[in-house]
């Protein structure tokens, strides 16, 4: 089976639509294929890895904890913009601690987020083969 | 890359979210509702203006007139183009991403 | 090119249904082929088969069973999707004891991983959505 590289695009913030949990749905599968995976987080996007979230509250479910799982699922490019954080009054600490254990490194624990600029996100966007938004 | 856009950025921030990660040669196409942003005159149309110095916009055909825009009103060097050819501006780029 | 087009909005709630069926149409017109159409998110509801919009307008659904069986399309419906919003052929009516399946003539319902082997597959990826 041919490898491409597949890039998901998340732009909305979760809850108020579906397109954050059933994103992560089709990433989740699209891991199980050995394809090579990224997920990017722009824009509103980046509300979804937001430590803390309590849906209970407006009765859903919680499926940010499936973020964690992403690890074990060797999804371990995981692009937030810094653009999109800052200009939403958020940073880094902010973030869930998403990590992955290297198998290259002796199975060290090693953070799956990366912050990147826009520009740099735009070039990696441009290096995969397959971009699906939601 | 061929970008597309198909809300209008009046009502979203898609359009001016894919202005900022589109690179020199990239195509853009609007839309659906996006069509309405490539009107002369409006407020985006400065931003829409400086992409036409390395990038091509394109606005949807059918669209327009659906909604009652006549392409002598869109803003000088966005092409207006059909089905056909949006069929092949995606054949055109190797790659694309609908900014949704 | 081989295509695998993505809708990802139910019929019309979002042109997004609409915008996919003129592109698919076109696109054959061309000569290139179809590995798939696929329905996530609310973009199943293309394939109920219990639709009767006004005789005034556009049959989405019914134009997506015809344009399938003129062209030999594969639809097919992402399942977990399915389930959330009530689309069902007769095995997964029959699976969740419910009272009826309404899947569309054309469509087919399976898992998500068909969507990532169809953009493996395919030349082209294209998502239709909000």
């Amino acid at each position: 089976m041919a490898v491409k590289k597949f890039m998901y695009i998340n732009r909305k913030a979760p809850y108020g639509t579906v397109y954050a949990l059933e994103s992560l749905e089709v990433v989740l599968i699209a891991a199980a294929f050995e394809q090579a995976v990224s997920v990017a987080f722009l824009d509103d996007g980046v509300y979804q890895l937001l430590q803390g979230q309590q849906p209970q509250a407006v009765g859903m479910k919680n499926f940010s904890a499936t973020f964690r799982a992403l690890g074990d699922y060797d999804v371990r490019h995981i692009y937030v913009e810094q653009e999109s954080l800052q200009a939403r009054g958020l940073c880094a600490a902010d973030l869930m601690p998403l990590t992955y254990e290297d198998e290259a490194d002796d199975y060290q624990e090693k953070s799956s987020i990366h912050l990147v600029s826009r520009q740099a996100l735009t070039a990696l966007i441009a290096e995969h083969d397959v971009v699906l938004s939601f | 890359m061929l970008h597309i856009v198909n809300k209008s950025p009046f009502e979203r921030t898609a359009l001016q979210s894919c202005l900022q990660h589109a690179l020199a040669g990239d195509a853009i196409l609007l839309i659906e509702d996006a069509v309405v942003g490539a009107l002369a005159g409006s407020c985006v149309a400065a931003e829409l203006q400086a992409a036409l110095a390395d990038k091509s916009l394109y606005a949807l055909a059918p669209d327009l007139q659906a909604r009652g825009l006549a392409p002598e009103r869109l803003l000088a060097g966005i092409e207006t183009v059909d089905y056909a050819d949006f069929v092949d501006l995606s054949v055109a780029h190797e790659r694309n991403q609908s900014w949704l | 090119m081989k295509y695998i087009v993505m809708v990802n909005e139910g019929p019309y709630q979002h042109q997004a249904a609409d915008t996919a069926l003129q592109f698919v149409r076109a696109a054959l017109a061309k000569g290139h082929t179809m590995v798939r159409v696929f329905f996530y998110h609310d973009g199943v509801n293309n394939g109920t088969a219990l639709a009767t919009p006004p005789k005034d307008d556009r049959q989405l659904q019914r134009a997506w069973s015809e344009f399938a069986a003129q062209h030999a399309l594969d639809l097919v419906i992402c399942v977990a999707a399915a389930q959330r919003r009530g689309i069902a052929d007769d095995k997964e009516a029959k699976r969740h004891h419910l009272a009826a399946a309404n899947l569309a003539p054309g469509f087919r319902i399976a898992g998500l991983g068909q969507l990532i082997a169809g953009c493996i597959e395919a030349d082209r990826t294209l998502v239709f959505g909000d």
